[in-house]
Order: structure tokens, then C-alpha cells, then sequence
């Protein structure tokens, strides 16, 4: 006899959990705030904030050098706080997680320290037209200064990732690298890391997954990735700014040069030598982020507590809302794969209106979108845009908020009709 | 007024709609181009000397409501005025006839048709850089 399981989706009360957030307690030019905004930066709950402000009144002091109480409690946050990113990320160890000040340190830390020793003339570095310039920028840099070669995955009308086009860039080099984002900045799209991973393994090649755009929306896990470095950032993710993970496999890490150099990263100074500490303190040299890092533990407890399933979930119905409110919105181009195969994010231009103007038009509204190319050039030139507008979504977002974004855009046309 | 009817005024979407001064010159005696990394502004602007004088002046550019409207202005306000008087004109006298309410981001935006302009004027008569620049080092203008 089988029985039939009928588990139910975790959902999430967005409308309770707002609660949760200060910062909607006021009106923006007399209107309810419609933070639409969160692919840029998220808000902060309450417990995060009240997390980090305990932490300074009862526990600060600087980490791993006090002998005295405060220190102690300090170290143990700290570390408390690796411990929660290492679940987070199903990571073996914790020296597997190196603290940066966001996904951009934790892309850079990998480029020059991996890079810069292990690229050179008659190699590939491969990457995507999808990449935020943090993915990208480093990459191209790094492979200049090596002299290896640089080249970009191109996407298709959908804003998917062309894997057929793999073959051809192959010829271009050994392939050394591949980097690429788990979910497009800009347009949403939900990349297929793990079978570029397994593409880049195939050709021993190593792969960097930058997480930023995943991290706060939906379970994350390394090992299910099969990736080798991963980066992301905590301010996107009800965390505090100037705090970010960088995870890499422990056996890459050891091999590495350091990538900053001072205090808390060496072993043992002399005038002729010095030597390096061990993981993951070798990365993470002078006083790090503690209370952002201890904030960021508070963030990934809040998340947890919430459900990333849920999250995903939420922002999943969210997103296929608005695809077809948008749609109803004449003179509105859309981009990007349909809504069943993206995440909470969506771009989009209204015929004839610079997305500058989209957006201060829709924030006389308390609309807060997010205009420009995103840290996205290669795409925009790939999509024949300057700008788009982009509308995201996060845990708090309502689907009213929607319809006020609906609302703002047609009061644009209006205006520029 | 509500601060957006400020913001969007008549007279801006006027001229963004219909902007003035818009076009090529075919032979230009200077020419200047600049943009708004930040948004993706970008504004050419061609300019026609007799003597001194500016006697056509002309812009291409894509962007911002801001930006192109701003600029359209400034082609009325410089033409038959001399290069000299040109490179020092204040910023406040293009912002007085813009006549709105700027966030610093969109300032950028406003000025950057004047920044672009005072440039060509410097490739042409050797008139002194724009002050824009500096305080506005996000443009690229070239």
C-alpha cells in the first residue's frame, strides 16, 4: 500500500513579517513606501538590527587577541557567526568561509590570489554576458595581466545562457575558469550553475559561482552546486553592509597566496620571512566587519526562521503577478525568460521614457525602483538598451506594491504622452 | 504643484519632446561628446564659429528627460554669444532657466549638456575647462 504524501507549501505572511521592518513605518512623499528595490540592497529586520546593537552595549571588543571577558564574548559571536554562514552554504568546515566586505572583495580575493598564480598565455577564462561587473571586471583584468585569454557565454532572446555556444569558445584556450552567476542581476535568469561546474571540471577547469542575487531568496548549498569558490553579500540579505562570504574548497584555499597581507593573517613575522595562518584567518587580514559579521549571523537566523523555501516560493508568485500586470502596460517591453523560470527580479522600459525618469516618476508615488544599467553593461549592449527599469522583490514585498508600480507607470505614460 | 508637475514642468517635457538646437552640423569648427556613466546620458554637441561668436550650435544625445531637455535649453541660451562668455557662464544661470528642483544624482543629469559644451569651446578657442568637471567627476566627457 503506498500512501500519497500531501505535504503543503511553505508560505510566508509578507504582511506580518513587514512588521518585522522599521524603515516601513514612514511615508515617502505621503505614501506608503513600496521598496521595490531589493536586488540592490535589502532592508534590515528588527532582529538583526537589535542583534548587532546588543552586541556593541554588552560584547564588543576587537576578535581574536583579547584575554579579557569582553573578548572572549566577542570571539565568540564571531565565530558563532561562521558557524551560521557554514550551515548556511553547507560548507564542510569554517575554514572554508572567509569573511570579506562583500561578494566584490570575495570575487577580487579569488581572481588575484587564485588568478594571478595560476593563469597565463594559452588559457581561457570564460564568463557571461549576464555578469554583474563584479563578475566580470575582475575576470577580464586578471586575464589581461596573465595574458590569458577572456571571453564571455553569450544568452539567447530570453536571456538564458547559450551552452551550445560553450563548444566554439573551447577553442579559444584552455579552460582555466569559468565564472557565472547563480541568478542575473538584472534580468532574473536562473543560470545552470551545476552543469557548467560539471563542464568546467570535465576540462579541469575550476568554478566560481557569485551568489549574491541567490543568497537571499532560496536554500543555497556548495556542495549540491559543485562549485569551487562562491561569493556573496550581506546587505542584500536583511544583513548589514561592509560584510560578505567568500566559501572555496578547502584544498584550493590552502594552495593559495594570500590575497591582503597584515595582521591576523601571518603565523609567525620575521625580518627574513613570514609565514601564514591558518584557515580562514590566512584571508582575512586586520580587524574584520565584527559587528556586520555578527549582524549577518542574526540575518541568516531571521531567513531561517522564515524559510527560504517560503521565500522562493513568495517571490515565484510574486514575480508571475507582476509579469502579467506589467504586460498590461502599453508600450512596455519586458526582459528576460518568462516568469516560471526567473527569479524576483524584473527589467523592463516603457517606449520613449529614459527608465530615470520611469523611476522618478513611480517614487512620486513611494515606488522605490532601481534605473540604469545595474552594473551590467555587457548585457545591456547585448540587450540594445542603455538602461532598463528594474522592479525586485524580496520576503516584504506585497502584491499591492505591484499595482502601485502599475499604477506610477501608467501616470508616466501620461506624462510623456 | 505637486514636486513631480515641478520636476516634469511644461517647459521641460516641451523641450525634451521637441528639442532645439537638435541635429548635426556638417562641418563643425569644435565637437565634444560626454556621458552619464551613471545612466547611460549621452550628449555630442557640434559647434559653428564666426570669429569668436558661436553661430550655430548644435547637440545629438539620448537620455534622461533631464539631461536632453537641459541641453536643448542651453542651444538657445549660447547661440550668437562668444566662446569666452560661454566658458564662463555658471552653472546657476543654466539651472535658473532649467528652473526645477535637482537631487544631486539628477544635477548630473542637468548639467552634463553644459560640461560637454564647455569642452568643445576649449577644443575650439582654447577656453578654460569646464568647472563642471570637477565637481562632477562621475561624467566622462571627451
Amino acid at each position: 500500500m503506498s500512501l500519497v504524501a500531501v505535504t503543503a507549501q511553505p508560505k510566508l505572511d509578507a504582511r506580518r513579517l513587514r512588521a518585522d521592518f522599521p524603515i516601513f513605518e514612514q511615508s515617502i512623499h505621503g505614501k506608503p513606501l513600496a521598496y521595490l528595490d531589493s536586488a540592490n540592497s535589502s532592508q534590515k529586520p528588527r532582529q538583526v538590527l537589535d542583534t548587532m546593537r546588543q552586541f556593541y552595549e554588552t560584547s564588543y571588543a576587537n576578535v581574536h587577541r583579547a584575554v579579557y571577558e569582553l573578548g572572549v564574548r566577542s570571539d565568540a559571536a564571531y565565530d558563532g557567526a561562521r558557524q551560521k554562514v557554514r550551515g548556511f552554504v553547507n560548507a564542510e568546515t569554517t575554514g572554508e568561509i572567509i569573511f570579506t566586505r562583500n561578494a566584490t572583495e570575495g570575487l577580487n580575493l579569488v581572481a588575484y590570489a587564485w588568478g594571478l598564480d595560476n593563469l597565463g598565455p594559452g588559457d581561457l577564462v570564460l564568463v557571461t554576458e549576464l555578469e554583474h561587473h563584479s563578475n566580470f571586471v575582475p575576470w577580464q583584468y586578471i586575464a589581461g595581466r596573465t595574458g590569458a585569454e577572456f571571453a564571455a557565454l553569450p544568452i539567447d532572446d530570453n536571456g538564458e545562457l547559450q551552452l551550445e555556444a560553450l563548444d566554439e569558445l573551447e577553442a579559444r584556450g584552455r579552460v582555466k575558469l569559468v565564472a557565472c552567476g547563480l541568478i542575473s542581476n538584472s534580468l532574473g535568469t536562473v543560470n545552470p550553475v551545476e552543469q557548467l561546474a560539471a563542464w568546467a571540471h570535465e576540462r579541469g577547469a575550476i568554478m566560481v559561482v557569485d551568489a549574491a542575487q541567490a543568497a537571499p531568496h532560496r536554500p543555497l548549498d556548495v556542495q549540491a552546486l559543485g562549485c569551487d569558490f562562491l561569493a556573496f553579500t550581506g546587505h542584500k540579505m536583511c544583513g548589514p553592509s561592509g560584510i560578505g562570504v567568500l566559501w572555496g574548497r578547502r584544498e584550493l584555499l590552502e594552495r593559495m597566496a594570500p590575497f591582503e597581507l597584515g595582521g591576523e593573517m601571518i603565523r609567525k613575522v620575521t625580518v627574513e620571512r613570514t609565514t601564514w595562518n591558518d584557515l580562514p584567518h590566512k584571508f582575512e587580514a586586520g580587524t574584520p566587519p565584527i559587528a556586520q559579521a555578527v549582524g549577518l549571523g542574526a540575518a541568516i537566523d531571521y531567513l531561517t526562521e522564515v524559510g527560504l523555501e517560503a521565500v522562493e516560493r513568495h517571490e515565484a508568485d510574486l514575480t508571475a503577478y507582476a509579469w502579467g500586470r506589467l504586460s498590461e502596460v502599453p508600450g512596455l517591453t519586458l526582459y528576460g525568460p518568462p516568469p516560471d523560470r526567473r527569479a524576483g527580479i524584473v527589467s523592463f522600459n516603457l517606449d520613449g521614457i529614459h527608465p530615470h525618469d520611469v523611476a522618478q516618476v513611480v517614487d512620486s508615488e513611494g515606488v522605490a525602483v532601481r534605473a540604469g544599467h545595474h552594473c551590467n553593461q555587457p548585457l545591456m549592449t547585448s540587450l540594445g538598451v542603455d538602461a532598463t527599469t528594474r522592479a525586485s522583490f524580496y520576503l516584504y514585498t506585497l502584491p499591492e506594491e505591484i499595482d502601485r508600480l502599475v499604477d506610477g507607470l501608467h501616470k508616466a505614460h501620461k506624462l510623456f504622452s | 504643484m505637486s514636486e513631480l508637475d515641478s520636476l516634469y514642468r511644461e517647459v521641460i517635457l516641451d523641450h525634451y519632446k521637441n528639442p532645439r538646437g537638435h541635429g548635426v552640423i556638417s562641418e563643425p569648427d569644435a565637437q565634444a561628446e560626454g556621458q552619464n556613466p551613471l545612466c547611460g546620458d549621452e550628449v555630442s554637441i557640434a559647434v559653428e564659429f564666426e570669429g569668436d561668436t558661436i553661430a550655430d550650435v548644435k547637440f545629438q544625445g539620448r537620455g534622461c528627460a533631464i539631461s536632453q531637455a537641459a541641453t536643448s535649453m542651453l542651444m538657445d541660451m549660447v547661440k550668437g554669444r562668444t566662446a569666452q562668455e560661454v566658458a564662463s557662464m555658471s552653472r546657476d544661470e543654466l539651472l535658473e532657466e532649467v528652473g526645477i528642483p535637482l537631487t544631486p544624482v539628477r544635477l548630473k543629469c542637468a548639467l552634463l549638456g553644459l560640461g560637454v559644451l564647455k569642452v568643445a569651446l576649449h577644443k575650439g578657442k582654447g577656453t578654460p575647462l569646464p568647472e563642471e568637471w570637477a565637481g562632477l567627476d562621475e561624467l566622462e566627457l571627451t
